[in-house]
Order: structure tokens, then C-alpha cells, then sequence
């Protein structure tokens, strides 16, 4: 008996996050279509020219259709079934207007972001964002001291329309592909980050992203610009509660780098991949893509994936500036049914750009897990260098790890290199640990961890713990 | 569908001419080609097998087919598109207008003193479509090395769509060379497909030395346990001359080991593409597995397109790919230099040591011999000027 508890225990505790906050929810109909669009614009107040860029994304959506190239079996999505708006902020949960409801406040406690500036981890800035609506950013004066812009995507649509303006939808066009479409005619809250010329933003800048009610999807929109000479470094979390259903995430993030400046973006994504079934999870279908527009700029990309049923994104770089560099670091775990089709694409076009993709996959249980990847040299990125590994980690014998890598080379004094491996964990290695009294699950995790080492340790410090836990939970129950 | 159009229609007209004129087993399968072709046409870019290559602008000119009689071997029957893939549209366009099959067959236990070569030359007065068939069965344990060679004697615009079907059963060894030597106005499209068995070794080397217009198919499955495949390659293109392997290996049982290496040397406007995928079903445990595909790239204009995928569903096994773009290490030339050889010369010695390596590994001393004559010969570039040739100049 003692024993069935303890694993019942266990078997509860995969997902920490997938709680259910009861907090009064102003949701929009279900379904999509140009009222819907102009709804959103008009509970957001929005200019004139944002209502306008959303309605063409809208209807150059509907004229496409969605893609299947992905090695991905995604269920069919009933686009009229969704919410494309809730906002639990609204609907009298305040008394006064500025105070957060003590539910919310709650919730982001128990997730571990607490919005009260003077419990926050020391040096993070929070947005913290719950299904479309942001519900606090933190530390916005300090950072506006120094000239630094960071706020949710809504409030800079007001106070900063020209940058707004001029930068949203210049990375990812909204005809870049099918989930750029939808989520630019019905995006909803994201962060806004500018970093002006020459700051060094003082603290790291994160936004948590949560879904929170039924039956809607979260279509947030993240935009960075960071001008010339400056540097930050940006965060992002995501958590969602068990449900049975699929629930649809199709968010952009769009980075501008300025001339020698700087900006490193680290994701942990830990969306709810579902239960041991399959049944349920969120859908992570992510555009995020970063223009180096300047010389001698840098961009590196960081992400833990181990949530979400499906994941697949590409986290980009297109680097245009000459002598500019780009880094991906990725690890993606997958147990159960979850399925992965992630990678990174590595558009070189300015002189002397250099590129480093470190991929590590770990399948277990009856997941799919695969890297695709492109590494593209045009014509003029003269000695343009690439440098791509890419490991798979195999456990279990229904599970599956596959690798797709794309090269096109267009200019003959570039190098591009690539190597990929594919294997389970050392019978060795685990053998060494029994030995030692490490039992077979402990010592798995410890593997795992080594092997994900090169990834995790390019993660500021406090997500780099949170990671490695992640690792042992999502992999838990996937070995014997 | 405007490229389709010209087949579709002469094989409409023709069908009772090209049924009178071959056998029965052959026929058998025409119609049902014809829907298949008619159904899916030429494979689009969008079709990720065929990201690299515009299958219809190749097959838009207007050909001459020869639907004339030919010797027939029935022998061929129980293997004639047994193999190959007749949902592919290039099998079906080649089963609907082929009028022959050249067979070879390796009996139990046999083994060929000599080498078996086949030379294919193309030769005539106006531009022609060849729809070839070629057929090899090795039974239990049998051995056999052949050599297929592709030549063009003249000047002429010819499509060659070849389909070879290859059944290995349990314990054969098979050494298959496929060297193409043709010229620009060639375009060749071949489809390889082979059924290995259980303890077979199976190595297939593929040359293109000089080509128009090229894309070589290779799909290899491995249906019984303890077999190895080796597939090599080497490609030297300069020009305009486009160059697009494309090979599957398709680990069904457990315990074979594969490996793959492809060399492209690109000079020029050429366009080089190697996709190659290793696919390891469930249960096929214990597969090792091994991709290489370098290339050396000389010119500003030169493209390479290199895609080595790995589709793994089995757990234990080690699979790895490595794939570079690069150009000639400087050093190495400054060394050489500072000895006295001249930059061309120097440079010539690079390219062949690279290609070399490909070379190297032909077990036919005599064939390895020539082979390394010939490329260094196309290295230097006299091969590409061909006699009395007015277009490689």
C-alpha cells in the first residue's frame, strides 16, 4: 500500500504546473473571423495601421493552408473552435484599477515568479503575461532610467508607436508562413524590449508566459530591438495547466540586433506535453527569428524544450551584418507521445559571419524527436563559417531521433561543417553507476545531464537549475 | 501538367505499336504505369526528394522514343518491377516505354571469372529519349562484378531515363560500378533499387566524369540480418553541369552496417546536390551506420546543396553523418608552391588527392587503374573536349 502511494506520488508530480488558477475570465467567442480581428484591435485600442497590418495578415491566412512538411503527426485544428482573447485581468476581479487581483498574484507565487519587486530574484525583470493579457512588468522604472523600454507589446503600441511601427513585422513578415499569419492578425500580449544606443542593460529581462483558461490559445507577439553597442539578455518561461484537449500556441518573437551590440535569448519551455497517453498538451507552433542588422553584432539562441505534446519552431538568425556571429544551443526532451520537429535555420548573407549550432536531442518513451536544420551561404557572405553537431540520445526502443540537416552553399570561400551522431546511453557508463550504488534512474539523469552539459551551462545561472530538474522530471518513468 | 502532356499522348497513339512489338510480361505492366504517370507527373520541387532538381524542365524537350522491337530475354520476367518503386513516376514513365531488359543473372554459387560490363552509348541523328531497363539477380551466394558505363558518341541531345533492379539473395556479393562519361546536352536520370538479403556485401561505386544534367537515385533496402552496403561516390562538375544524388538506405533487419561516402569536386556554374537518408525501422537493432559527403568548391558562381538525414526508430545503434563545404586547404598549396609546382599544378594535385579517396576503396585493381587516368585527365579538363566537340569549348 505504502508503495502504491509513494508511486502514485511520483507519477502525480510529473507536472508541477498544471494547476488551474479560478480567476473570473474575460473570454472572447469562440471563433475567427474579421470581427474577431477587429474586436481584439478595438479592446486593445489600436491605431488605425495596426488594425490594418492585422486584417491583411488575416486574409492572406485564409488564403493558406496549413503545412505538413513537418515530421510531425498534428492533430486537425478546428480554427473556429478556439478563443482568440481572454483576459483575466478584466471583469471587475480588481477593485481599483492598477492593482493585480490577488488570484493572479497567487498563481505567479506558485510558478515561482513572484510580481512583488522586492521578493524578485535579484537582477530579473519580469512581464509576466497569463493567456492575452500582460499583468505586470516589473522593475519598468528602474530600467526606464537608463533609457530601456520594456513593457507588454500593447502598452508600446501606445507610448512608442514609431518604434512599434517600424520594427513589427520586419523580421518575420506576416507572409513568412501559416502560424505568422494567424498570430499577426490575433496576436495578443508579448513584451516589448528596447535597449537604446550603448546601454548595457543592467539586469536580465524575462517574461512568463501562461496559459490559464479553456478552450483559447495564446498568440503573443515578443519584440527586441537592441541598437547599436548595447547588450541584453532576455528570458523566457512557459507553463500551461493538464487539460485533455490540445491547446493551440502560436506566438512570434522577433529580435533586431544593432552594430556591435548584443543580445542572448534563453527559452525553457515547459508548456504541458500532455499525459502518458498522449491525450492533451499544448501545441508550440513558433515563429522566432533575429535579424542581425548590424556589424560586428551577435545573437545566440538557448532553449530547453520539454514540454509541449508537438513542438516546432525554428529559432533563426539571418545574419546580415559583416563579421556578425550567431549561436544556437538546443536541447529537446520527449517522452510519452511527445513530438519534436525543431532546429534552427542560419541565413548567412554579410562577410565574414560565423555560426555555431550545438543541438542535443533525447527521445524516450514512444516520442519523435528530430533536428532540422539549414545553413544557408549566399553570394556574397565571403568566408562565411558554419559549424553544426547535432546528438541523439536514444532511450527505449519505441522511440525515435531523426536528423535533417540542410546546407546550401553559394559562395566558395565559406566553410560549413556538420556532424551528427546517434546512440542510446553507454551500458558502461550506467554500469559504472550501479556499481557505485547509483541506481539505474538516478544514474540516467546524471548521463542526461552530462550530456545536455554543453547546452545547460550557456543558460544564465537560475535557469540553468531549473533546467537540469526539468531534465530528471520530464524523463522520468522513461527508463526500464 | 505541359511536360507530361508529350508522353502521355504518345503513348496513347503508340500503345498497340509498343504492345505488338514486345512481349507479353512486359506489356502486362504498361496500363497500369501509364495511370500511375498520368495520375502524379513529374515530381515537383516541392517533393522533398526532389528539392534540388527541376524534374519537368529536363523532360520538356521534345524527344524521339525508339519503340522498335528488340531482343528479349524472358528469363527477366520474375524480376522485372519486382524492386523498384512503380509508384514513382519516373519507374512508370520507364516501364511504359521500355522495349527491353538486359539481364544478368549469377546463379547459385557462381562466380564470373571476368567482370561483367555493360556499355551504353548513345548515338544518333536527332535528340532521344532511352527508356533502359537493367536487371541483376545474384542467387545464394554468388558473385559478381559489374560495371556499367554511360557514353555518348554523338552530338546530340539525349534523356536517359534508366531504371536497374538488383535483388541480392542470402550470402551474394555484388561489386556494381556505374561510370558516366557523356556531355552537356546528356541528361540522365537513373533509378536504382536494390533488394539485399541476409550475409551479403554489396558495394556500389558511382563516377559522374563529365554529364549535363544528372540525377542518380539510390534506394537500398536491407531485408536480412549481417549484410553490409557500401555506397561511394565522386562527382566532378564544372560548367553548367548539375549533379544531384540522391540515396535511401533502409535499414529493415537488425544487425547490417551501412556506410556512405560522396565526393564533389565543383568548379565553375556547377551545381552539386547529395541528399542521402538512412532510415532505421523498429527492431532493426544493433545497425551501424555511417554518412560522409565532402565537397571542395572552386568558384564563386559553383552551388552545393548537401542534405545527410538520419531517421532512427531503433535504439540501440550508432548512426553518424558528417558533411562539409570547403575549398582547398591553403597551406597545402603554399607548401607545395614553395617547392617549385606551379599553382594549377598544385592545385590538380589536390583535387585528385580528394577524389582519390573514393577511388581508392574499388577493390578491380585494373578498373581503379583506368579510373585514376581518367580522372586526372578530367581534372586537367582534356576530357571535357571531346573530338571534333564544338560545345566544350
Amino acid at each position: 500500500m505504502a508503495e502504491n502511494a509513494f508511486l502514485k506520488e511520483v507519477a502525480e508530480k510529473k507536472y508541477a504546473y498544471g494547476f488551474e488558477t479560478q480567476v473570473e475570465t474575460e473570454i472572447l467567442e469562440k471563433g475567427l473571423s474579421e470581427d474577431v480581428v477587429r474586436m481584439i484591435s478595438g479592446k486593445k485600442g489600436e491605431p488605425e495601421w495596426l488594425l490594418n497590418f492585422r486584417l491583411e495578415a488575416y486574409r492572406y491566412w485564409q488564403t493558406q493552408e496549413q503545412p505538413s512538411w513537418g515530421h510531425l503527426t498534428l492533430p486537425e485544428i478546428d480554427y473556429q473552435a478556439i478563443s482568440y482573447y481572454a483576459d483575466p485581468t478584466k471583469a471587475g476581479n480588481t477593485g481599483k484599477s492598477g492593482e493585480i487581483d490577488p488570484e493572479l498574484m497567487k498563481t505567479f507565487d506558485k510558478l515561482g515568479i513572484p510580481l512583488e519587486e522586492r521578493m524578485a530574484l535579484a537582477g530579473t525583470a519580469v512581464d509576466a503575461v497569463m493567456d492575452s493579457v500582460s499583468v505586470k512588468t516589473t522593475f519598468r522604472d528602474k530600467l526606464a532610467g537608463q533609457g530601456i523600454i520594456f513593457c507588454s507589446i500593447s502598452e508600446a503600441v501606445k507610448q512608442h508607436p514609431d518604434l512599434v511601427k517600424e520594427y513589427l513585422g520586419s523580421v518575420v513578415p506576416y507572409r513568412d508562413n501559416y502560424f505568422a499569419a494567424l498570430n499577426s492578425a490575433v496576436f495578443s500580449d508579448g513584451s516589448f524590449v528596447y535597449i537604446p544606443k550603448g546601454v548595457r542593460c543592467p539586469m536580465e529581462l524575462s517574461t512568463y508566459f501562461r496559459i490559464n483558461a479553456r478552450g483559447t490559445g495564446q498568440f503573443e507577439r515578443t519584440l527586441i530591438v537592441c541598437d547599436d553597442d548595447a547588450y541584453v539578455s532576455y528570458l523566457e518561461g512557459c507553463t500551461a495547466p493538464m487539460r485533455d484537449e490540445n491547446q493551440l500556441h502560436a506566438a512570434i518573437v522577433e529580435i533586431v540586433v544593432g552594430a556591435r551590440a548584443e543580445v542572448k535569448y534563453s527559452t525553457v519551455q515547459n508548456w504541458y506535453p500532455g499525459d502518458a497517453e498522449g491525450k492533451g498538451g499544448v501545441l508550440n507552433l513558433v515563429t522566432k527569428r533575429g535579424l542581425l542588422r548590424g556589424d560586428d553584432s551577435r545573437l545566440s539562441w538557448t532553449q530547453v524544450e520539454t514540454g509541449s505534446a508537438i513542438t516546432w519552431k525554428y529559432p533563426s538568425c539571418v545574419l546580415q551584418g559583416n563579421r556578425s556571429q550567431a549561436e544556437f544551443y538546443s536541447v529537446a526532451v520527449t517522452n510519452n507521445f511527445q513530438q519534436a520537429d525543431t532546429g534552427t535555420k542560419m541565413i548567412h548573407l554579410g562577410r565574414d559571419t560565423r555560426s555555431t549550432i550545438i543541438s542535443k536531442g533525447i527521445s524516450a518513451g514512444r516520442s519523435q524527436n528530430s533536428y532540422r536544420g539549414l545553413v544557408k551561404v549566399g553570394k556574397n557572405a565571403d568566408r562565411a563559417r558554419n559549424y553544426s553537431s547535432c546528438d541523439s540520445l536514444l532511450l527505449g526502443s519505441r522511440c525515435g531521433a531523426h536528423t535533417f540537416p540542410y546546407m546550401d552553399v553559394q559562395n566558395d570561400t565559406a566553410v560549413v561543417e556538420h556532424e551528427a551522431t546517434t546512440s542510446k546511453i553507454s551500458e558502461d557508463q550506467l554500469f559504472y553507476c550501479n556499481q557505485r550504488g547509483i541506481s539505474t534512474e538516478d544514474a540516467v539523469g546524471l548521463i542526461v545531464n552530462g550530456y545536455a552539459k554543453d547546452v545547460l551551462n550557456k543558460l544564465p545561472m537560475e535557469f540553468a537549475v531549473e533546467a537540469q530538474k526539468l531534465l530528471n522530471v520530464s524523463l522520468e518513468g522513461a527508463v526500464g | 501538367m505541359t511536360s507530361e502532356k508529350q508522353y502521355i499522348e504518345f503513348y496513347e497513339e503508340e500503345r498497340a505499336g509498343i504492345m505488338s512489338r514486345s512481349p507479353e510480361w512486359m506489356n502486362a505492366h504498361r496500363d497500369e504505369a501509364f495511370r500511375t504517370f498520368s495520375a502524379a507527373g513529374f515530381p515537383s520541387r516541392k517533393d522533398e526528394r526532389n528539392r534540388y532538381t527541376d524534374v519537368a524542365k529536363d523532360f520538356a524537350h521534345n524527344y524521339g522514343i525508339n519503340t522498335s522491337q528488340r531482343p528479349q530475354d524472358a528469363s527477366a520476367q520474375t524480376l522485372y518491377n519486382a524492386v523498384a518503386d512503380t509508384r514513382d513516376a519516373l519507374v512508370a514513365l520507364n516501364t511504359m516505354f521500355a522495349m527491353e531488359c538486359k539481364t544478368v543473372r549469377v546463379g547459385k554459387g557462381e562466380r564470373p571469372q571476368h567482370p561483367i560490363q555493360i556499355v551504353n552509348t548513345l548515338r544518333g541523328e536527332h535528340p532521344e529519349m532511352v527508356s533502359r531497363r537493367i536487371l541483376i539477380e545474384l542467387e545464394e551466394n554468388a558473385e559478381a562484378d559489374i560495371i556499367i558505363i554511360d557514353r555518348a558518341a554523338s552530338k546530340q541531345r539525349f534523356l536517359t531515363n534508366q531504371v536497374i533492379e538488383v535483388r541480392c539473395a542470402d550470402g551474394a556479393r555484388l561489386n556494381l560500378y556505374e561510370i558516366e562519361e557523356t556531355h552537356l546536352l546528356c541528361t540522365r536520370y537513373s533509378s536504382l533499387f536494390m533488394s539485399v538479403g541476409a550475409n551479403c556485401s554489396v558495394h556500389h561505386t558511382s563516377l559522374t566524369l563529365f554529364n549535363g544534367h544528372t540525377r542518380n537515385r539510390c534506394d537500398v533496402s536491407l531485408c536480412g540480418e549481417h549484410s553490409e552496403v557500401v555506397l561511394n561516390g565522386c562527382v566532378i562538375a564544372d560548367k553548367m553541369q548539375r549533379v544531384d544524388n540522391n540515396t535511401v538506405i533502409d535499414h529493415q533487419a537488425a544487425r547490417c552496417a551501412s556506410r556512405q561516402l560522396y565526393k564533389y569536386v565543383l568548379d565553375d556554374s556547377a551545381m552539386g546536390a547529395f541528399a542521402g537518408r538512412i532510415l532505421v525501422r523498429p527492431g532493426a537493432q544493433h545497425t551501424t551506420s555511417q554518412e560522409t559527403n565532402a565537397n571542395l568548391c572552386g568558384a564563386r558562381t559553383a552551388r552545393m546543396y548537401t542534405q545527410p538525414m538520419l531517421e532512427i526508430y531503433a535504439d540501440d545503434v550508432k548512426c553518424s553523418h558528417g558533411s562539409t563545404v570547403g575549398q582547398m586547404n591553403e597551406d597545402a598549396l603554399f607548401y607545395m608552391r614553395q617547392r617549385g609546382i606551379s599553382e594549377r599544378e598544385a592545385r590538380l594535385l589536390l583535387k585528385s588527392a580528394f577524389i582519390t579517396e573514393v577511388i581508392e576503396h574499388i577493390p578491380l585493381s585494373s578498373l581503379r587503374d583506368r579510373l585514376l587516368i581518367l580522372v586526372e585527365r578530367r581534372l586537367k579538363g582534356e576530357l571535357s573536349k571531346c573530338e571534333g566537340c564544338k560545345m566544350c569549348e
